[in-house]
């Protein structure tokens, strides 16, 4: 793939399409994994580091994951520039502490529903990343994805403690599923502190757009298990899926009531957002992002109906400073990114509009 | 001075933020600070979680009367991890690195996890041997079982069952 491309495609992800899109926007399974008889990365030379990789190379080179999800591009983060692992971040393909590493390496499908991390803290990090509310396929792709693998390399298992991870908060499954959700419904009537607040008692972890230790912008919020040990894991995806299920029942009696008792309110302050959007000329991510989840709320309520509901899963994205400067093909600096910005917001509404 | 958000307390903690080389001051009563510390979700800038993690490792003798499982100066023969190490960073070296320190590892995984045994999926194909020794366990169990109840005819099979799986192993 030429590395150009990596600014200009969008992910699969973004098209936002599928079962409750109005309020899930991604569903994201990771699952942790390491081979047998090898130290964990952060022991390894940089010899060790490329037989990793070598061996990772083979196994998604096989005709059994390459006939399922395509063929798989291994990007060498040596060989990366900043801007390109800060685009990999934004678009939630690799973690913020990976783009930090100077060796490892990521293999990516064409439409980047498979990314797998290779000598993060572990082996490998398998993920799949699929839009809208569909944990359980996600699932189901990432258990096809993690046998094909294993047909060729060998994971360290152990028969008590499951698949075997540097960090102890990963063993067993191995598995991370998280499931990210738009919630302005909640967060306007206040309820929103309250709801998430319950949800580590159930096993869950909150955490903002990007990942831990991000603020919530734009009323978005990651909802994933902690516990990865003594479950199946068939009973980490039920337990979160039902979890979100009331969440996004709630979210959506929530999104009534604001139009039944609030409506002029809430018709005015999306349209205002509306207006910023489609006219501002310097405008910061922050911003952006906390008006992109007014104008969706008032696009998914039916106030605003001239412009796609897809807006904000691509902007969210598109928007952000890696995204930007990789899209227009130079580095700016920030006032020049808040001018364009502005600018991409601009010319995506009046095309929508037309 | 009061405080910026609630304007009835007096402000004492002052916050300077330098966003794209723009300066913002926040003046806060305690209150406010705390929420506005919540708000924002930073814990202390100096919280390892890694280490957090590795501390629980440090007290194996909650329970009085029960020695301390002394994992100290235990080395892992494979990939050299001590008890120092893992404390410092939080992470175990290698497979291996599990049985080396399975007794002191055993109260950290209960704590994190609330349990202790994977239940979920076993890979297919390194998972075989498992899967063999697992069964291999179980008929075995059977059979003392069988031989103490005196139950031969029955036993006898079981051992012939054994005898098929080993040879099967080889």
């Amino acid at each position: 793939m030429a590395k150009h491309e990596l600014a200009k495609r969008a992910s699969k992800w973004m098209e936002g399409t599928g079962p409750q899109s109005d309020i899930v926007l991604t569903s994201r399974i990771r699952l942790a994994r390491n081979l047998k008889s090898i130290p964990f990365p952060h022991l390894l030379n940089d010899e060790g580091q490329k037989e990793v990789i070598d061996k990772v190379v083979q196994a998604v080179n096989t005709t059994t994951v390459t006939g399922t999800f395509g063929k798989m591009d291994m990007l060498l983060l040596e060989y990366l520039s900043p801007l390109e692992k800060q685009i990999l971040v934004e678009k939630h393909l690799i973690s913020p502490a990976f783009a930090e590493k100077k060796k490892g390496g990521v293999a990516l499908n064409a439409d980047e529903t498979v990314s797998i991390m290779v000598n993060e803290e572990d082996h490998l990090r398998v993920q799949l990343l699929m839009p809208a509310f569909q944990l359980e396929e996600t699932w189901k792709a990432a258990d096809i994805l993690d046998d094909a693998l294993e047909q060729t390399v060998d994971y360290a298992f152990h028969e008590e403690r499951g698949y075997l991870t540097a960090c102890p908060t990963n063993l067993g499954t191995g598995l991370r599923a998280s499931v990210m959700v738009h919630l302005p419904a909640l967060v306007l009537t206040k309820q929103a502190k309250k709801i998430l607040g319950s949800l580590p008692q159930l096993g869950l972890a909150v955490r903002g757009f990007y990942g831990e230790g991000s603020e919530a912008q734009g009323n978005l919020y990651q909802i994933s298990n902690q516990i990865t040990l003594g479950l199946t894991e068939e009973e980490i995806i039920n337990n979160i899926t039902l979890v979100v299920q009331q969440l996004i029942d709630q979210e959506r009696s929530a999104r009534n009531r604001l139009k039944e008792e609030l409506y002029h309110q809430i018709d005015d302050k999306v349209n205002r957002a509306y207006g910023i959007l489609a006219n501002a000329r310097i405008i910061s991510s922050e911003e952006a992002l906390k008006l992109l989840s007014d104008l969706r709320l008032g696009i998914d309520l039916g106030m605003i109906k001239d412009v796609d509901p897809q807006i904000l899963n691509e902007m969210i994205s598109f928007i952000q400073p890696g995204l930007l400067q990789g899209s227009q093909g130079k580095t700016m600096n920030a006032g020049e990114r808040d001018l364009t910005r502005a600018k991409v917001i601009r010319t995506k509404l009046a095309q929508q509009r037309r | 001075m009061l405080c910026d958000n609630c304007k009835q307390k007096e402000a004492n903690v002052h916050i300077t933020k330098i966003v794209n080389h723009e300066k913002t001051s926040i003046n806060l009563c305690e209150d406010c600070a705390r929420e506005y510390q919540e708000q924002i979700g930073f814990a202390q800038p100096t919280f390892s979680f890694h280490k957090f993690l590795a501390g629980l490792l440090e007290q194996p003798t909650m329970m009085p009367g029960k020695p301390g499982i002394s994992t100290e100066g235990t080395k892992c023969p494979k990939c050299g991890t001590t008890r120092q190490i893992f404390s410092q960073c939080g992470k175990l070296g290698c497979d291996q690195c599990f049985d080396t320190f399975a007794a002191g590892l055993s109260p950290l995984i209960k704590r994190v996890h609330g349990r202790e045994r994977h239940t979920g999926k076993v890979p297919k194909r390194s998972g075989q041997d498992i899967m063999l020794k697992k069964r291999l366990e179980n008929l075995k169990r059977k059979l003392q079982e069988l031989v103490i109840k005196e139950e031969f005819e029955e036993a006898a099979k079981v051992r012939d069952q054994i005898r098929e799986l080993e040879r099967g192993n080889c």
